[in-house]
């Protein structure tokens, strides 16, 4: 008797526990970012301007490889889409504090923003590269010109071109700016010495000034796969954005877009 | 910021408000950490604060960044004066070329944000005369603080009974000495509470030429933030060391000002 009762005792705790289980899991998925996304009709996109990633064409509308990428992912989800352009140094917070879904905003995967967000696999890879004044970084031909004392660079504040700058040229002064165009300025007063940013930007800019600006040499120093982040703990959201990053991946739908807007200028004409 | 609070009662309301007041706070408190899911890291903040080095302790980038603040602030507080000064000056002058100087710098000055001047007189003006970004700081700061302190001095010396400046000529006294002996001293009593606020203003506004590279406190907590992320932390950490310096400033005033009047009884 004793036997039998401590079987049905232990088999009722499995029940309990495995219901207890199946509906953690039901409420996991319920709360899950997608389903909410799904349930409002439209996904929020959280984004910074970067060219030619995400820009503002003549009209004031967004265009850009990022932009394509929300859009189709968009489109794929069956839900309308809304962008949230957000300062780059505030991007992970306000992501902390559910101001969006998702950033898409060619953020590079680094094990410190690790800490706060989960990234989903990379859809795109960017290295860094150097754009320089021609008076004043004059004869400078390699990276190890630029680790000097009395060298300056422009940055743009909490991008990995700041961690790229501190880990490969130690020595070089840095100067913070909230905007890549400011940092851009700063060079063509001639106050910097270069600035240092994700391809293709710093080459664009010194075929844009070739009176005052050159690329030093033309691969990039770095290589960074770059990914959607998104809020942690939540396993479907990350499992949907992985499986479609592969779909259009697989399709070269990626390698498309990425050709047009990093290989091409056709799109030039959209901004002028 | 600091207020004697004399002859009060409780009345049954202040009960109600201060009820209010703890449960709204612990349920936004409990809000912050919960629904947030943030990651509360506060233990991190100290090695920005103080640092300890084979040679003893030394401070932590966060207070190198505050001196920065306070001599950014210390001497842009000193030109402002100046600068106010003079311009009240020249729209209490009877000249009506220092009278449209004035009128135009404290207009434009008071009626363009100062984020925007700080940009231009970076980007535009500095690369032509070819000034550092830290003069460049100060300089906006003060050119912009003088504004409204050119306000307030002149608010202060119109509100001198004109029976003074009687009283000052009728005793046979030049114009600079009637300013310089009998008005300035008694309008600069009577304006030194609305200066000094303005001078917390002033370390208030400072933050924003962050924007412009100089290295002081908002800059080195934005770049702690790009680097460990923990934005939450630094920030409120940020906001207490202004509202201490703020506080303890204010609080100096007081005490300060109450000396002034008591001599000048």
């Amino acid at each position: 008797m004793k036997k039998v009762l401590s079987v049905v005792v232990v088999l009722l705790i499995m029940f309990g526990a495995s219901v207890y289980a199946d509906s953690v899991r039901e409420s996991l998925t319920k709360e899950s970012t997608i389903e909410k996304i799904l349930r409002r009709g439209y996904i929020k996109v959280g984004m910074s301007t970067f060219v030619p990633w995400a820009m503002q064409d003549k009209n004031g509308n967004l265009i850009g490889f990022e932009i394509d990428v929300a859009k189709r992912l968009a489109q794929d989800m069956g839900v309308k889409v809304e962008f949230i352009p957000t300062k780059w140094s505030g991007i992970i917070p306000a992501l902390l504090t559910g101001k969006y879904d998702v950033i898409i905003g060619g953020m590079g995967i680094t094990p410190e923003r690790n800490k706060k967000v989960n990234f989903t696999i990379p859809y795109d890879y960017s290295g860094m590269s150097i754009v320089a004044h021609k008076e004043k970084a004059k004869g400078f031909s390699k990276l190890e010109d630029f680790n000097k004392s009395d060298v300056v660079i422009a940055v743009r504040i909490g991008t990995t071109a700041e961690s790229a700058v501190k880990k490969y040229l130690p020595n070089a002064k840095l100067k913070l700016f909230d905007d890549e165009s400011q940092a851009i300025q700063e060079l063509l007063t001639g106050r910097v010495h270069a600035v240092v940013a994700s391809a293709p930007m710093p080459a664009f800019q010194a075929i844009e000034h070739s009176d005052k600006l050159f690329v030093p040499f033309k691969e990039t120093f770095t290589k960074e796969p770059i990914a959607f982040a998104i809020r942690k703990g939540d396993v479907d959201t990350l499992n949907y954005f992985n499986s479609w990053i592969t779909i259009v991946e697989s399709e070269g739908w990626l390698k498309e877009r990425k050709d047009y807007w990093f290989n091409s200028k056709d799109w030039e004409q959209l901004l002028k | 910021m600091y207020r004697k609070i004399k002859n009060y009662k409780i009345y049954f309301i202040d009960f109600l408000l201060i009820g209010f007041i703890i449960i709204s706070s612990f349920l936004l408190l409990r809000n912050l950490s919960e629904n947030l899911g943030y990651n509360w890291q506060f233990y991190r903040i100290w090695e920005y604060l103080i640092k300890k080095t084979e040679n003893g302790y030394e401070f932590g980038i966060l207070i190198k960044g505050l001196f920065i603040t306070l001599e950014v602030s210390a001497i842009s507080l000193i030109l402002s004066f100046i600068f106010g000064l003079f311009s009240a000056l020249f729209s209490i002058s009877n000249s009506f070329m220092l009278k449209l100087i004035s009128a135009f710098y404290v207009e434009t000055i008071r009626n363009t944000p100062l984020l925007i001047q700080i940009f231009f007189n970076y980007f535009v003006i500095s690369p032509i005369f070819n000034i550092s970004p830290f003069v460049t700081a100060i300089l906006t700061l003060s050119l912009f603080e003088g504004a409204y302190a050119s306000e307030i001095i002149r608010g202060g010396i119109n509100s001198i009974h004109s029976g003074q400046y009687e009283a000052a000529r009728s005793l046979g006294l030049t114009e600079y000495q009637m300013y310089r002996f009998i008005v300035l001293p008694q309008a600069l009593k009577n304006v030194a509470p609305p200066l000094a606020s303005q001078g917390i203003s002033l370390i208030k506004d400072s933050s924003l030429v962050s924007t412009i590279s100089v290295y002081e406190l908002t800059l080195y907590g934005q770049a702690i933030v790009s680097e460990t992320f923990l934005s939450f932390e630094v920030w409120f950490t940020i906001a207490l060391i202004y509202l201490i310096i703020n506080v303890i400033l204010s609080a100096g005033i007081k005490i300060f000002s109450k000396k002034v009047t008591r001599s000048a009884k």
